[in-house]
């Protein structure tokens, strides 16, 4: 009864889904990171975030990145934004190297960054403003966008009146206002709650189908990494290296029931063994070790703790 | 859902509250009520005390105010002697058989009572200045508001920009900020001298000084509030397409206005407390003049009349900057709230 159920190989992909892969890498390419390699020198010496990371993402592909903390999910995202220089190697947007931040490469963070001081339409009108748009041509757009994320009735709000939730919506109509080649996403609901973020990840699977935008999307939780993503990109820390690239075998499109389908499963199985390998300690977290010292009083024991 | 009866949870106890509790809990948010009384309280109090300094004659009253001199010859009605002074002399004439002098205990001149300094609150205005050229109050009152006006608008038209542009680009900040650090020790009356050697006796030394006061401070000020900016918030703006000027003027002066406002407010204060010995500077004027002449002749009352006035101007302004700001930054979250 309590046996595992034998799993498929991740690597066992339907018909349906080889053929999807087989035509997505046929697709144009839209980033591609060569050999790239980031030092950090602070005052306690080098640190080597990124080493050799080489990938390539299609158009219209949606690329999770994951690993454990402090591999350098976010400096990598930061590189491709162009708000983080790199040490070695390419990273090209379009076959031309990436050089400072441009509204070609949209971006959403962890963090709330909407201007406090705009209302959520001017907001979204930010990006198409500093483009040079005309004013009227901005509110347009930005109408659309914020029907587009559901937010239309809160177009005059200020960002201090909506909730976590609303204003990533907010965030990431802003970032595609500008229409951008690719969008990034460094762990953007990772500041909700449960529900709230089951809900935006379904509303950005459906933002993602309606519109042409290549999506490259930072997070530490695997179920999110498998319901959202074409291919993962497992990094490993210290330094940080790509450990492997994951073709989901989930067929699209995707819906909360697929979560216990073998191919879930066995994806999940997968991302397990490469990000909690049995032994290794390579998470910077393991490296804090807690000395528990018991704080209870002698002989308080409380019955169900243990 | 479904009908089953829950329980109903004992209610808890919930110890009331002690006044102790709620007055003293760290960072929350007083009732209104208890805000206006506590508000209230805190000009009830001095006032309080001083009443009672000039009412009740057993809490100091260290003169006495003769009401007949009787037989000493140096006192006159209405004069005020120490009351060691009084003692010896009754003491004198008793032995000698002579008129006691007679009088009640008082304050010395320099501290006038409440009711005084109130008629003097009103007399002062209405009062004609003694001499043809002279100044009424009101007058003066208005020549001390222009010197902080022009002086804080000077300081303000170079400050702030420097300030956001330091706080913004480290270059500059690098390049001016350790002069400004230096020159900010020097107390600003020490160049009273210099300004009335190079800008005369008139107006223009006295505005030197509230901008000397004020500049450097706002300098240093304004940057600081600048650099607090989130940077994510430059960074957003980057990935959203924004340039260098763009940043500028479209992330970095909106985000931190609110900030700059209360830096401002707090920047104001610190000028009016310039004011009185700026207007010391070559010709005395405006309502240091004023004060000075009234304590020439003695008049205390007037003297403190003047200096409430000048607290009553520097605390409605504030609490007039302090309402304006709070419609002018609607967008801003109450600190409370977050
Ligand atoms: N500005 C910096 N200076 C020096 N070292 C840095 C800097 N930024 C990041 N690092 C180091 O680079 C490594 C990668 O950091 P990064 O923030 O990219 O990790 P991460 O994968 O995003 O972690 P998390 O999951 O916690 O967000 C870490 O070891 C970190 O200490
Ligand atoms: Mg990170």
């Amino acid at each position: 009864m309590n046996n595992p159920p034998s799993l498929p190989s991740h690597l066992l992909q339907s018909a349906a889904v080889r053929d999807r892969f087989t035509r997505l890498k046929q697709r144009e390419v839209i980033l591609e990171v060569k050999h790239l390699g980031k030092q950090f020198t602070s005052a306690q010496g080098t640190v080597t975030a990124l080493k050799d990371i080489n990938f390539k993402t299609h158009r219209r592909e949606f690329v999770c990145v994951i690993g454990p903390s402090g591999c350098g999910k976010s400096t990598l995202i930061r590189i491709l934004a162009g708000l983080e220089s790199y040490t070695s190697g390419e990273a090209l947007l379009d076959g031309e190297p990436i050089v400072g931040a441009c509204a070609q490469r949209g971006m959403v963070f962890q963090g709330y960054t909407l201007f406090p001081w705009l209302t959520v339409k001017k907001n979204v009108m930010f990006g198409l403003e500093m483009n040079d748009h005309s004013k009227t041509t901005a509110e347009r757009e930005a109408l659309q966008w914020l029907e587009l994320v559901g937010l239309s009735k809160f177009a005059d709000a200020y960002p201090h009146q909506l909730s976590g939730g609303m204003k990533q919506r907010v965030a990431i109509a802003r970032a595609l206002a500008n229409q951008p080649r690719i969008l990034l996403m460094d762990e953007p609901f990772g500041a909700l709650d449960a529900q709230t973020r089951a809900k935006m990840q379904s509303h950005l699977l459906e933002i993602w189908k309606n519109i042409d935008i290549t999506i490259l999307f930072i997070t530490h939780d695997l179920d999110e990494a498998i319901f959202l993503a074409d291919r993962i990109l497992v990094l490993k820390a210290h330094p940080g290296e790509v450990q492997e690239l994951i073709e989901v075998p989930v067929p699209r499109p995707r819906n909360f029931m697929q979560i216990t389908s073998p191919e879930f499963l066995a994806t999940k199985a997968r991302l397990e063994a490469l990000i909690h390998p049995p032994k290794v300690e390579d998470d910077d977290e393991a490296q804090i070790r807690p000395h528990m010292i018991r704080m209870a009083r002698v002989g308080d024991d409380v019955e169900d703790v243990e | 859902m479904n009908s089953t009866v829950i329980p109903i949870a004992p209610k808890a106890v919930v110890a009331k509250p002690g006044w102790t509790d709620s007055w003293f809990a760290v960072r929350k948010e007083l009732t209104p009520r208890s805000r206006v009384a506590l508000i209230v309280g805190s000009f009830l109090l001095p006032i309080l005390i001083w009443c009672a300094f000039s009412y009740l004659p057993f809490v100091w009253h260290p003169m006495m105010r003769i009401s007949d001199p009787g037989s000493v010859s140096y006192f006159a009605p209405d004069m005020l002697v120490d009351k060691d002074v009084f003692r010896d002399e009754t003491k004198t004439a008793k032995q000698n058989g002579t008129a006691l002098p007679q009088g009640s205990g008082a304050n010395p001149i320099y501290l006038p009572a409440p009711h005084q300094v109130a008629k003097a609150l009103y007399t002062a205005f209405t009062t004609a200045p003694e001499r043809k050229d002279g100044q009424w109050l009101h007058e003066s009152l208005w020549h001390s508001v222009q010197i902080i006006f022009w002086g804080f608008l000077a300081s303000s038209v170079i400050g702030v920009p420097l300030g956001i542009l330091c706080g913004t680009y480290n270059v500059l900040s690098r390049l001016t900020e350790p002069f400004i650090e230096f020159f900010r020790y020097l107390p600003a009356p020490a160049f009273g001298a210099l300004a009335v050697a190079i800008l005369g006796i008139y107006d223009g030394p006295k505005i030197a000084i509230i901008f000397i006061g004020t500049f450097f401070q706002q300098v240093l000020i304004v940057a600081n509030t600048t650099r607090k900016l989130d940077i994510a918030l430059l960074e957003a703006a980057l990935t959203l397409g924004a340039k260098k000027i763009q940043l500028l003027f479209r992330v970095v002066i909106p985000g931190i206005l609110p900030d700059l406002y209360r830096d401002q407010r707090i920047l104001l204060g610190w000028a009016w407390t310039y004011l009185i010995v700026a207007e010391l500077i070559g010709t005395s004027s405006g309502i240091t003049w004023f004060i000075t002449q009234q304590a020439r002749y003695k008049n205390f009352e007037n003297v403190y009349a003047a200096i409430i006035i000048i607290g009553i101007i520097g605390l409605v302004t504030d609490l007039l900057l302090a309402a304006l700001g709070k419609w002018l930054f609607r967008w801003e979250r109450s600190p409370n709230k977050a």
